[in-house]
C-alpha cells in the first residue's frame, strides 16, 4: 500500500513543492495540507516543510504553532505517528515544544545558503532507518536562523537517550563544533537535527528533500524522506512505528 | 467588551544571559566607527506595546502576561518584563 504523507503548507512556506516531489521519489502519495484545515485527511505521516510561515514574524514558526492545523498535528504526534520538520518546519516544532531546544540567528548573522556534510548518528529510528551505511550525508542548508540551543541538561539528555540524529562534520568526517567550518551556524556540540523523547518527532535544519536526484548535484537526502515514508507505511499498517515509544501524556 | 476601561502595556523581550547575541555583538563591533569606546554587554531584544480593553487593571495585565510568556517570548531563550504605560 503506498503511504499518504501530508505536507503542512502555511502562508509562506517555499519548500513544499520540493517536500511534494521527494515523497513522490520516495514513493509515497503526497497529500497537501492547507494550514486552516484541522483534517489531516487520513496521511499517516507528516512533512512540514521550510519556507518562511507567516512571514517569519515574531520569531520563526512561532505564529504558524498556533495555526489550526498544529493543533492537529500535535495530537497526531501524540498519538506515534511520524512527523519530520525541515528547516523553517523544525522551527515550527521546536516552537510548539514538539521537539526540544530553540533556534537561534544564525552565529554569523547572515542568511546561509550552502551544501553541508551531515553525519548521521543512529540509524535505527523512524527517520533514518533507510539511510544504509553510516556516512557523512551532502545536501544543502539555507537559513538566517538555525543555531541550535538547548542548555547543558537538555542536551546531555539528549546525547544519553539518542536525541540527536544528525550532526554538521567537518570535511576530515569529524562532527563540527559551533566554530568549526563545518557548522554554518554555530550550532551547539555541532547538532542539526533532534527527536523527541518519544522517538516520533524529528526535526533538522538541512533540505535532505532538495538531495533527492544524482542529477541536481546530490541523493544523499533520499534515505531520510525514504524513511519517513517506511515508517507511515508501518504507522498505517500496525498503529505505531518502531524505534519509538509511548509516552505517557503526550508526546513531548 | 467596549465600555470596559482601556490599559496601555509594553512588553519588553531580551535574550537570557548567556545566550549568544549576535546582533548585540554586531551593534557593539560597530560603536568604534563612530569613535564611541567604553560600552559593552548589548543585547539587542525587542518592545511590543499594546492596548488592552478588561475589567479592571489586573484582569488586564494577566491577560498581557499570558501573552508575553506564550507568544511574545520563548522561555528557553528569552525573558520578558511587562510594563504598564497608563
Amino acid at each position: 500500500m503506498t503511504a499518504r504523507v501530508g505536507i503542512v503548507v502555511f502562508p509562506g512556506s517555499n519548500r513544499d513543492i520540493d517536500a511534494v516531489n521527494a515523497l513522490r521519489i520516495a514513493g509515497a502519495e503526497p497529500v497537501v495540507l492547507w494550514h486552516e484545515s484541522v483534517d489531516l485527511e487520513g496521511v499517516t505521516g507528516i512533512l512540514i516543510p521550510g519556507g518562511f510561515a507567516y512571514g517569519d514574524y515574531l520569531r520563526a514558526g512561532v505564529i504558524a504553532r498556533f495555526s489550526p492545523v498544529m493543533r492537529a498535528v500535535a495530537e497526531f504526534a501524540a498519538a506515534g505517528a511520524p512527523v519530520l520538520g525541515i528547516c523553517n518546519g523544525f522551527q515550527v516544532l521546536a516552537e510548539a515544544k514538539l521537539v526540544p531546544g530553540a533556534l537561534l540567528r544564525n552565529r554569523g548573522l547572515r542568511f546561509v545558503c550552502r551544501e553541508v556534510a551531515l553525519l548521521p548518528e543512529h540509524m535505527d529510528t523512524p527517520f533514518t532507518r533507510e539511510i544504509g551505511e553510516r556516512r557523512p550525508l551532502r545536501m544543502p542548508v539555507a537559513h538566517g536562523e538555525g543555531c541550535y540551543y538547548a542548555d547543558d541538561a537538555t542536551l546531555d539528555a539528549l546525547e544519553r537517550e539518542g536525541g540527536v540524529l544528525w550532526r554538521y562534520a567537518n570535511p576530515d568526517g569529524s562532527v563540527a563544533g559551533p566554530d568549526d567550518p563545518g557548522n554554518p551556524n554555530g550550532s551547539l556540540r555541532g547538532i542539526a537535527g533532534v527527536r523527541n523523547a518519544a522517538g516520533n518527532v524529528a526535526g533538522l535544519m538541512p533540505h535532505p528533500e532538495t538531495a533527492v536526484e544524482a542529477i541536481l548535484g546530490s541523493d544523499d537526502g533520499l534515505g531520510i524522506i525514504r524513511s519517513l515514508v517506511v515508517s507511515a507505511s508501518e504507522y498505517a499498517a500496525t498503529g505505531r512505528v518502531s524505534g519509538t515509544r509511548a509516552m505517557a501524556g503526550g508526546a513531548a | 467588551m467596549s465600555d470596559q476601561p482601556a490599559y496601555r502595556f509594553a512588553v519588553n523581550v531580551t535574550p537570557k544571559p548567556g545566550i549568544l547575541d549576535p546582533q548585540g555583538r554586531a551593534v557593539e563591533k560597530s560603536l568604534p566607527h563612530l569613535g564611541i569606546s567604553g560600552v559593552s554587554a548589548v543585547r539587542v531584544g525587542r518592545r511590543v506595546e499594546m492596548t488592552v480593553r478588561a475589567a479592571d487593571a489586573a484582569a488586564a495585565r494577566a491577560v498581557v502576561d499570558q501573552l508575553a510568556s506564550e507568544l511574545l517570548s520563548n522561555p528557553l531563550m528569552e525573558l520578558f518584563d511587562v510594563e504598564a504605560l497608563g
